[in-house]
């Protein structure tokens, strides 16, 4: 393989991780936070979009259909997939409290996990 | 009369619902069912009942007030950064809930509290701050309901009876339908506030001889021109807005929700879809609250303005504090959206809509079917009771719980004088914020202890009597003023305002939610002795089953 070819596919498979990260999605996140504080628009009213809408208003709706967008791409890439099986998995094993006890998890509901720990709070 | 009979009608078929799900779920008598439907919530009836958990008095009624008074600034500070907030708390902490809720039978987050912290009576005091900060949010649909219905009836069913036959409805449908009652209803509710709000929308619209003319005028005029901007604000005020939604997750009413799905990955369309219904549901409130200024031609509307302009002008300092209060209660725009309604849509239509504004205002079931849930859970059973008295006195005592907690709602909202607005800012979202770093801590940091957990809650509930102490005690001053309430050093830490309490210019959530945040941490610190045994943590920290989301 030539070597610029090789170097292409490395760079975007660190860049692939890297957007499915979770250092990339906690930046896009904060990115979209930082954008919601619009000074920009904070005393005009026009132009008024599509007639109708005030730029600051406009401006927030059109915020909130890309977050939308970007909540798609988070759940494509971020989504933790691995609880639900695991999760699946587990609800059928009798769970250990913290004594040691084995308790099928239906009945661990009372009270908390098992007998109360002496000297709870 | 016409109104009155659709919206009787509608209350009608509310009450079927709830008698429906009763009937569907009595087969089986288990807590579990009446509580969280048997955790079998499907992805369409989780995203509406979810939905329409949020569309309450607040969204509607309230964000219309809101925007009446203050303009376009109404859909930044609530609905544009809950479309943020909300969908990554749920991604990122209801995840985790359903995970732990799913493993371990969990159905309220004080039993997680419980196992993950091994405390016991702590739970208790967590349960407590929890209830006494969602009371505020039921006591706003009974005020929406109680003004609903005495709007569309124009008097004829008189604020009180109003009230009281909403929450009548809400107890009776909750009382038999539990959950899966609670789900079909709010899912029904959301169709039609859907549905009608845009039939209501054109409608509107139309009577208004176009929006376009609504708002152009609206430019033209000084008195009304910033209310299509954010000038009526401060950008620290706007910020503390986005602290606001995350009190979302920390509701238990949403937490129990996120328990309920039958597979994590039903939530995936709510958390992409959810920005979206915040549109669907803000943008026609929020719009329509502000073009409510060019609606001279109703009546009720015109005499609002009218208030508004006395309480401004400078003559009002001489105004007595009776006079005040009238002209505040007459100004007040919680009905602005009903009359609207009234004053453009022909009657039956009118009727239809006001039907599905009720819809929305009623969105209150969750949350007391929550409470229910958490005292019966962490109360009732944890002291003994379901092994004493068995499942079916549990269920019996959370329906007389239900009783309990509409009826003081309802007693409390008789005498409120705030706005719904007000009302679920100043005291339930500060609260429930403040009460975010105890879930954040439980799901994700093991170095935290019962003792921080202690005093986040203790100092959340604590700080949010505060608040209501000061404006019990502080009377509010007109529109622009400031009282100094707290001073330090030359520096007003705490003032008294028209909209609330501030403080150093944020809303008192900021605050709230900081201090608490950093609570949890040092309490958590000076206490490392308490931490759960190993092998508690391994059941919430797993070195290799649980792995961090990436």
């Amino acid at each position: 393989m030539r070597p610029t070819l090789s170097f292409a596919r490395g760079l975007w498979y660190y860049v692939g991780a890297f957007f499915m990260s979770r250092i990339a999605a906690t930046l896009i996140v904060l990115g979209l936070y930082a954008l919601h504080q619009d000074v920009w628009f904070w005393n005009d009213a026009t132009p008024l979009v599509f007639g109708v809408l005030p730029i600051g208003l406009f401006y927030h709706v059109a915020y909130t259909i890309v977050t939308a967008v970007v909540m798609a791409v988070l759940v494509k890439t971020c989504w933790p997939s691995h609880l639900d099986s695991e999760t699946e998995a587990s609800a059928s094993e009798p769970a250990r409290t913290q004594r040691g006890i084995e308790v099928p998890a239906r009945q661990r509901v009372e009270g908390s996990a098992g007998p109360k720990p002496s000297g709870s709070q | 009369m016409i109104a009155a009979i659709v919206v009787f009608a509608y209350l009608a078929a509310v009450l079927y619902i709830g008698i429906f799900a009763f009937r569907t779920g009595r087969r089986s008598s288990s807590a579990e069912d009446y509580f969280l439907a048997g955790r079998s919530l499907g992805p369409a009836v989780f995203l509406l009942s979810l939905f329409g958990a949020n569309m309450t008095a607040f969204s509607i009624l309230g964000a219309s007030g809101h925007s009446f008074a203050n303009g376009i600034v109404t859909f930044g500070l609530m609905a544009s950064s809950s479309a943020l907030v909300i969908p990554v708390s749920l991604l990122v902490i209801g995840t985790r809930l359903w995970a732990f809720g799913k493993r371990h039978g969990f159905m309220t987050p004080v039993q997680m509290f419980r196992d993950r912290w091994e405390c016991g009576h702590i739970g208790t005091v967590i349960f407590a701050v929890q209830a006494a900060l969602l009371v505020p949010y039921i006591i706003i649909a009974v005020v929406g309901g109680g003004t609903t219905l005495a709007t569309v009836t124009d008097g004829l069913v008189p604020y009180p009876i109003g009230g009281a036959i909403v929450a009548l409805v809400i107890m009776t449908y909750v009382f038999l339908g539990g959950m899966r009652g609670t789900a079909w209803v709010n899912a029904f509710q959301t169709i039609l506030f859907l549905l009608f709000g845009t039939i209501a929308m054109v409608t509107i619209a139309h009577g208004m001889g176009g929006f376009r003319a609504a708002v152009a005028s609206m430019l033209a005029a000084p008195e009304t021109a910033p209310l299509l901007t954010r000038e009526r604000v401060s950008p620290l005020y706007f910020i503390s807005y986005t602290f606001i939604p995350l009190s979302s997750i920390a509701f238990p009413h949403i937490a129990i929700f996120c328990m309920t799905t039958k597979r994590l990955s039903h939530s995936r369309k709510t958390i992409v879809l959810y920005p979206i219904c915040m549109i669907a549901i803000w943008l026609p409130s929020v719009f329509l609250g502000v073009v409510a200024n060019r609606a001279t031609d109703v009546p009720a509307i015109a005499a609002k303005l009218d208030a508004r302009i006395t309480l401004s002008s400078p003559a009002s300092a001489d105004l007595s504090p009776a006079e005040r209060g009238r002209l505040q209660a007459v100004a007040g725009g919680d009905d602005v959206i009903l009359r609207l309604v009234q004053g453009y849509a022909p009657t039956a239509l009118a009727a239809l809509l006001a039907a599905a504004v009720l819809a929305a205002v009623m969105a209150s079931d969750s949350q007391i079917l929550a409470l229910s849930t958490m005292f019966t859970e962490d109360v009732f059973a944890y002291y003994g009771g379901r092994r004493r008295f068995g499942e079916r006195v549990q269920v019996a005592t959370g329906r007389t719980f239900v009783v309990g907690v509409t009826l003081v709602a309802y007693l409390v909202a008789l005498s409120t004088p705030a706005s719904i607005f007000a009302l679920a800012t100043q005291y339930a979202f500060a609260g429930y914020a403040g009460l975010t770093p105890l879930l954040v801590a439980a799901l994700f940091w093991r170095g935290s202890t019962k003792w921080g957990a202690l005093a986040t809650a203790v100092w959340s509930g604590a700080a949010v009597l505060g608040v209501a102490a000061v404006q019990n005690a502080v009377p509010a001053p007109p529109q622009g003023q400031e009282v100094a309430v707290l001073s330090i050093a030359g520096v007003d830490l705490v003032t008294r305002v028209a909209s609330g309490t501030m403080s150093l210019g944020f809303l008192p959530v900021v605050p709230i939610t900081i201090l608490s945040a950093i609570l949890m941490v040092v309490v958590s610190k000076l206490t490392p002795s308490s931490r759960p045994a190993g092998e508690t943590l391994e059941r919430y920290f797993p070195s290799q089953r649980l792995r961090p989301l990436s």
